[in-house]
């Protein structure tokens, strides 16, 4: 407020020194940004992102750990998003601005949805077969499900189901074990209903725990185990009405009776079986990591026989190069030379994540055949149903939004399964309806 | 605006003589006299500049490409005229998550705003214990939202949450919480309240303490108790804080989504009764790439939006005078 500090001769010098001084400054800080080891870093860059934030997820991070040892001439890093949209919303828009990771593991349900050409750059077959993988390694059906328009867009890394987890102290107590510790097999929903039942009063609580925000895998297997067949055309769609229906029933029933919970998340499905309050679970692959972590007791087996068969949901991971506007060869070839050696040590994998290896020399290796409890449930991957390809199907995707809407209903009580099975179709309608955006 | 009243004047003629009509007789050093000065105009072009760059274009790009079928995964576009608009006003996916929005902010404002007037007052009058409750109940709204919605999820689980198990140790009925479409929106606003009713009581507090005292000493010695004292000197007073807090209070409401999505999940669940409406936007121009369909949207919201704020902002300003 003092009137003489205008004129003050030192205020104008103490003004320069000060903008002076914060040039410096901003300079320094500037420089900052550009870690100086990476300046001087010779090593090939090589950023990956990946989705696997449930129990695999630890894992995953192992196997980095391993590759990055192996691999000191590169200099990786690895980034890990929450499953789901989350995830996917990151990709693509990161491959819309050309400037994504050099590689990402994502569905192979979602390839289609995720613009190949566009959002995703081919892999050249040739640099693959460089870093030693070929379509002699996977299963034929698998490796055509990599392709797009003719060009190979994606490496697979595994397959995975849902299966059913049992607690062998609760199951054996409620005398439902034979004689080798293993889960007595039912025959029909009615026959599983039974089996809940005795395990209820074991736990005195709930029988079965499952995913009532995401019970789509669930419903998937049991309109599959009836032949139910979901097919889409340009602007139409065709749903068994009857198999759908019998699916919605028996969800509503188990949770009407409260052999499965009103309401649990992913986390929640998993504590309850942790905590004791259900004998069963019925939860993808991956959640052996999580009960090796936590100790609790359990085995594992296929999905059980509700309708005449064990079919089950699946889904598999694969590797894909996201689009970059400036492709580097270089990078390119290191990201192939990661996605390889993850191919190719993925008995680690299958054996902490839970997953059945893609790699076919893993899968039909000595050391894969005795895991357990892997080996109960080997046979699910002959049992996997996919989902129909669509730009809106496949794993997180806007169908399993609207399915999971529709059920999230059928669990509370809220809804009866002629509501559900109204709604799923009116859903249905309207995606079909939608101009596909890729 | 001075200028505009001498019209016959040239108007280059005032910048071209900046000193010369001084009034006479005014001494010292300063011939301030209005200059057009730009000074002003750097000041504020930082935020102009991230205004205009930030909000303004990417809105009329926003604009443009609503008339469009552009997709966030590239390919051709094309113009769609008014389709994209009919779509959305006849979606009722758009209307139910619009309608989820202005519930939210229906149930939610007065509780944060009374409550957080309530819990100004309880502070201002317990001297010894103030430094404790400013702390108390202004410590969850630093929280991230991330680790609000954690806490929460946890004590919202049925079967193991603390909520439901006290609520089971009193022999209540324990709700689904988040797992059913009637109370997951309740859910939202209880979580939503806890963690920001603190920022409406530090403005309240902030006013209580501009309140004189002397008006508390005449209202005291007229003979008015504490509860008369409350209601006939300090509301009055809060007046003006009121109109901020609401004001404040409603746009934070409206542009729910962080808590909602963290809470109700990817897919707003249950039975999408915690999609928002910039869920819903986000879901459709992000995960279903639809950008036109989605800019569309979004300008649905922002004139709903534009309207409730000019009816709010003639209702309180009329009250004003």
């Amino acid at each position: 407020m003092r009137d003489a500090s205008p004129t003050q001769p030192g205020s104008g010098l103490a003004r320069r020194g000060f903008l002076k001084s914060s040039f410096v400054l901003a300079g320094l800080g500037l420089a900052a940004c550009t870690p100086a080891d990476a300046v001087l870093d010779t090593r090939v860059r090589l950023r990956q992102w990946n989705l696997f934030s449930g129990g695999d997820g630890n894992r995953m991070i192992q196997m980095h750990e391993d590759f990055q040892a192996q691999h000191p001439d590169l200099d990786f890093r690895a980034t890990t998003f929450e499953w789901g949209a989350p995830f996917y919303t990151k990709v693509a828009m990161a491959a819309a601005g050309g400037r994504a990771a050099d590689v990402a593991t994502v569905h192979l349900s979602r390839l289609a949805s995720l613009a190949p050409g566009r959002l995703l750059d081919p892999v050249d077959e040739g640099l693959l077969a460089e870093a030693g993988i070929d379509a002699s390694v996977f299963l034929p059906n698998v490796w055509e499900q990599c392709f797009h328009d003719g060009q190979l867009y994606a490496i697979p890394l595994d397959t995975h189901t849902h299966i059913q987890y049992f607690n062998p102290e609760i199951c054996a107590e409620a005398g439902l074990l034979d004689g080798d510790g293993r889960l007595t097999e039912v025959n029909g929903l009615e026959e599983f209903l039974d089996m809940c039942r005795e395990i209820a009063q074991v736990t005195g609580d709930m029988a079965v725990s499952l995913d009532t925000t995401y019970s789509w895998p669930i419903f998937w297997a049991m309109f599959r185990q009836q032949d139910g067949e979901l097919s889409f055309t340009d602007d139409d769609f065709h749903l068994d009405d009857e198999a759908a229906y019998t699916a919605f029933e028996a969800l509503y029933r188990l949770s009407e009776e409260g052999l499965a919970p009103r309401f649990a998340d992913g986390q929640g499905a998993t504590s309850n079986f942790d905590n004791l309050q259900a004998g069963l679970l019925l939860q993808g692959n991956w959640e052996i990591a999580s009960f090796e972590a936590t100790g609790t007791p359990y085995s594992a087996t296929q999905m059980p026989n509700f309708f005449g068969n064990r079919r089950t949901r699946g889904d598999a991971h694969c590797f894909v190069l996201p689009h970059q506007e400036n492709r580097d060869r270089d990078r390119t070839r290191a990201a192939l030379t990661y996605a390889a050696w993850m191919v190719r040590n993925s008995l680690s994998w299958g054996e902490g994540g839970g997953h059945i290896p893609a790699y076919q020399p893993v899968v039909r290796s000595e050391e894969y055949q005795p895991l357990e409890p892997h080996v109960h449930y080997a046979e699910a991957a002959a049992n996997t149903e996919f989902e129909p390809e669509a730009w809106f199907s496949g794993s997180a995707s806007q169908l399993q939004s609207e399915a999971a809407a529709a059920l999230n209903g059928i669990h509370a009580g809220t809804a009866t399964p002629k509501d559900a099975l109204h709604q799923f179709r009116r859903s249905l309608r309207s995606l079909v309806t939608t101009p596909a955006p890729v | 605006m001075a200028t505009s009243a001498e019209a016959p004047t040239p108007p280059q003629a005032h910048p071209a003589t900046p000193a010369s009509p001084q009034p006479p007789g005014t001494p010292g050093p300063r011939p301030r006299r209005r200059r057009p000065s730009w000074a002003g105009l750097w000041f504020v072009l930082p935020f102009v500049a991230c205004y205009a760059l930030f909000l303004l274009w990417p809105s009329l790009t926003m604009f443009v490409d609503s008339f469009t079928n552009r997709s966030l995964a590239g390919g051709e576009t094309s113009w769609v005229g008014l389709d994209n608009w009919a779509t959305v006003l006849t979606d009722p996916a758009m209307w139910q998550s619009l309608w989820i929005t202005l519930l939210f902010t229906l149930i939610s404002v007065p509780p944060l705003v009374i409550l957080g007037l309530a819990l100004a007052l309880l502070t201002d009058h317990a001297r010894r214990a103030g430094w404790f409750l400013r702390l108390s109940f202004f410590a969850p709204f630093v929280l991230p939202v991330a680790v609000m919605t954690e806490i929460w999820g946890f004590m919202y689980q049925p079967g193991f949450g603390i909520i439901n198990q006290y609520l089971g140790a009193l022999g209540l009925p324990q709700p689904e919480w988040l797992g059913s479409e009637n109370t997951v929106l309740i859910a939202i606003v209880i979580a939503t309240v806890w963690w920001t009713v603190g920022f409406n009581f530090v403005l309240y507090l902030a006013a209580l303490q501009g309140i004189p005292r002397e008006t508390y000493d005449a209202a005291s010695i007229d003979g008015s108790g504490a509860w008369q004292r409350i209601w006939h000197v300090t509301l009055p007073q809060l007046r003006r804080t009121t109109v901020l807090v609401i004001v404040l209070q409603m746009i934070a409401s409206l542009r729910i989504f962080d808590q909602a999505y963290l809470l109700g999940g990817h897919f707003g669940g249950p039975n999408f009764a915690s999609r928002t409406i910039i869920h819903y936007v986000y879901e459709t121009g992000f995960v279903n790439f639809q950008i036109g369909m989605a800019s569309a949207m979004a300008w649905v919201f922002f004139v709903i939006i534009g309207l409730i704020s000019v009816f709010q902002f003639r209702l309180l300003t009329r009250n004003e005078d």
